[in-house]
């Protein structure tokens, strides 16, 4: 992307777990409720309290760490990372040290036909803050409002080692490392709910250095449109300062999306002096073989996988194989419809084309339509059968995703069978020949290419019902005579 | 070990406490009398001992992920010197 300089990209990825309670208390983990209608005396940090552990956000961060081929740590233990700030009510969080979970893993991701392999450092376990709200810019505010529902919630945080060299390979790891999240169904990863959210670091350096340039940290991307976009400002940023003779200034820098720029956020001057020490209040944790071997059952085929299987098993194009195993719920859907129809490449292309249209308008997700794989299947057969045209198929498509009703009930109920019968349709045709008496002079004279306007007649005259092909043999027929 | 004045400042600003000059004056000696007496513990050869992670031999105590009532907002914020609309009000965060 820049031509005199190599970028360098690692990424640290926060996901929230989907458990149904908070990390340290029984208080629900939810997102949306009414302010401060999850909380308890351990998670508001009153005088007193005690955390205690939940077993499933362990078995979560196991669960992801062997799905992201890490080492699982033997024995793993808790610190506190202390520092002042409202959202964070006991002034410390509870997170993982020198001892995480998980080490030592790794993705696979393709960009531009190119295989690259992206190391995982670390993952470890530890917990959300609360969520602020200012009047306006924080800056400005006299004052801030803090919901604390949020505060406790279980968090993996992923540390990426800095391997990626373009922003589009970062957003090519985070788009695979959520799926694989959904995959295993350790968290929603919902980027607009903050469920997932990915920091960066960058730094660029003249090709062929040996060492590595200054990093910038850069926060506050929502979506994989803005970390690419903040991704490539900031390495023409870095590029043009470092053209200049300019240094680059370490520090953390926010993106603003709406001006299309990172902005240096004012550093507090000991921000990095966490004092980490090992938390008190929780004892170890020591994960068996057997518990480790327990969790691994319980991992699915994850997307590459099943990419594979989709094209050996269904034979289709490795293209639409990944596209559709990104998503589980698009795969799951998929299968379940090749499972009653079998012909696997006209089946993806309907759930790429009009079911992954209708899915982006209406804003809903493969699991929640309110029509049966099974429908799917069925209209297909009945389009392959002639029954209905492809392009009626279309509109019966569309009928079944917003009403939910099967597609023999409205190909009945809007009289939408194909007309293939063929005294009706030599009816039809004789009708627009006779209308249309200079066109057929001009068939007559030469102009075969007038057949495609004789067979839009004949669609329109019966509202797209009748069987093109037949139309098409007839109306040579008609006019050969 | 001796403590010099502006790391007791350092600290005390870390742990956002007021001190004024005198009690400066006292920690920087206090603080240093707790630092020797911790040195004398260097005196171990700890060569082949694993740092402990924790004070006691107890392992894995985890709950199971059962749902538990929560307080109700009014509860929640009873304590709060400054509440609006349920949520805790908190001065200027960023001067
Ligand atoms: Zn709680």
């Amino acid at each position: 992307m820049l031509e005199d300089y190599e970028i360098t990209i690692g990424l640290e990825v926060h996901a929230q777990l989907a458990t149904n309670t908070k990390i340290f208390c029984g208080c629900k983990n939810e997102f949306g409720a009414e302010p401060n209608t999850h909380t308890c005396p351990v998670c508001l940090g009153l005088p007193g309290t005690l955390p205690v552990l939940n077993e499933q956000a362990v078995e979560y961060i196991i669960k992801a760490g062997l799905a992201l081929d890490c080492e699982i740590a033997t024995f793993s233990k808790f610190d506190r990372k202390n520092y002042f700030y409202p959202d964070l009510p006991k002034a410390y969080q509870i997170s993982q040290f020198d001892l995480p979970f998980c080490e030592a893993g790794e993705i696979d991701i393709q960009v531009d036909d190119e295989d690259h392999e992206i190391g995982i450092t670390r993952i470890h376990l530890e917990e959300d803050a609360g969520k602020l709200t200012h009047a306006g810019d924080i800056s400005n505010a006299d004052s801030s409002l803090v919901d604390y529902n949020r505060v406790g919630t279980p968090l993996i945080e992923i540390v990426s080692e800095p391997d990626m060299k373009s922003p589009q390979q970062a957003v090519a790891y985070l788009k695979k490392l959520k799926s694989i999240l959904e995959y295993i169904g350790v968290s929603d990863c919902e980027m607009s709910e903050g469920s997932l959210r990915a920091d960066a670091n960058l730094s660029i350096a003249p090709n062929g250095s040996e060492e590595l340039g200054t990093k910038t940290e850069l926060k506050n991307m929502n979506s994989f449109k803005a970390i690419e976009k903040a991704l490539t400002y900031e390495a023409k940023r870095q590029e043009k300062l470092l053209d200049k003779g300019e240094e680059i200034v370490q520090g953390t820098r926010t993106w603003d999306d709406e001006a299309g720029k990172t902005l240096a956020l004012r550093e507090k001057e000991e921000a990095h002096d966490y004092r980490y020490f090992p938390e008190p209040d929780l004892v170890p944790v020591i994960v068996k073989d057997s518990w480790i071997k327990g969790i691994k059952n319980t991992i699915p085929a994850l997307p590459d996988e099943r990419k594979e299987q989709y094209v050996e098993e269904f034979g289709i194009p490795e293209y639409d194989a990944e596209v559709i195993t990104a998503d589980r719920e698009l795969a799951d859907f998929f299968e379940a419809v090749v499972a009653k129809f079998d012909d696997a490449k006209e089946v993806s292309n309907w759930v790429m084309g009009e079911f992954s249209r209708l899915l982006n308008e209406n804003e809903v997700t493969p699991a929640n339509v309110e029509f049966a794989p099974a429908d799917l299947a069925k209209l297909l057969e009945m389009k392959e059968e002639d029954v209905i045209s492809s392009k009626i198929a279309k509109k019966v498509f569309e009928k079944m995703f917003n009403t939910g009703q099967d597609p023999e009930t409205i190909v009945e109920e809007e009289g939408l069978k194909q007309i293939s019968d063929s005294s009706e349709l030599e009816e039809i045709v004789e009708g627009v020949l006779e209308d249309n008496q200079s066109a057929v002079e001009d068939y007559k004279g030469g102009n075969k290419n007038v057949i495609g306007f004789f067979v839009g007649q004949t669609m329109q005259a019966t509202q797209g019902k009748a069987n093109p092909q037949k139309v098409k043999e007839l109306l040579r027929e008609k006019l050969e005579e | 070990m001796k403590l010099d004045q502006e790391t007791v400042e350092r600290v005390a600003h870390l742990a956002r406490l007021e001190i004024d000059e005198e009690e400066k004056e006292t920690f920087t000696h206090q603080l240093s009398d707790i630092l020797d007496h911790a040195e004398k513990l260097n005196e171990l050869d700890t060569e082949d001992v694993e740092p402990m992670a924790h004070a006691t031999d107890v392992n894995n105590v985890l709950r199971s992920d059962d749902v538990k009532e929560s307080l109700d907002q009014d509860e929640a914020v009873a304590n709060a010197p400054d509440e609006e609309e349920g949520m805790f009000k908190v001065p200027q965060i960023v001067e």
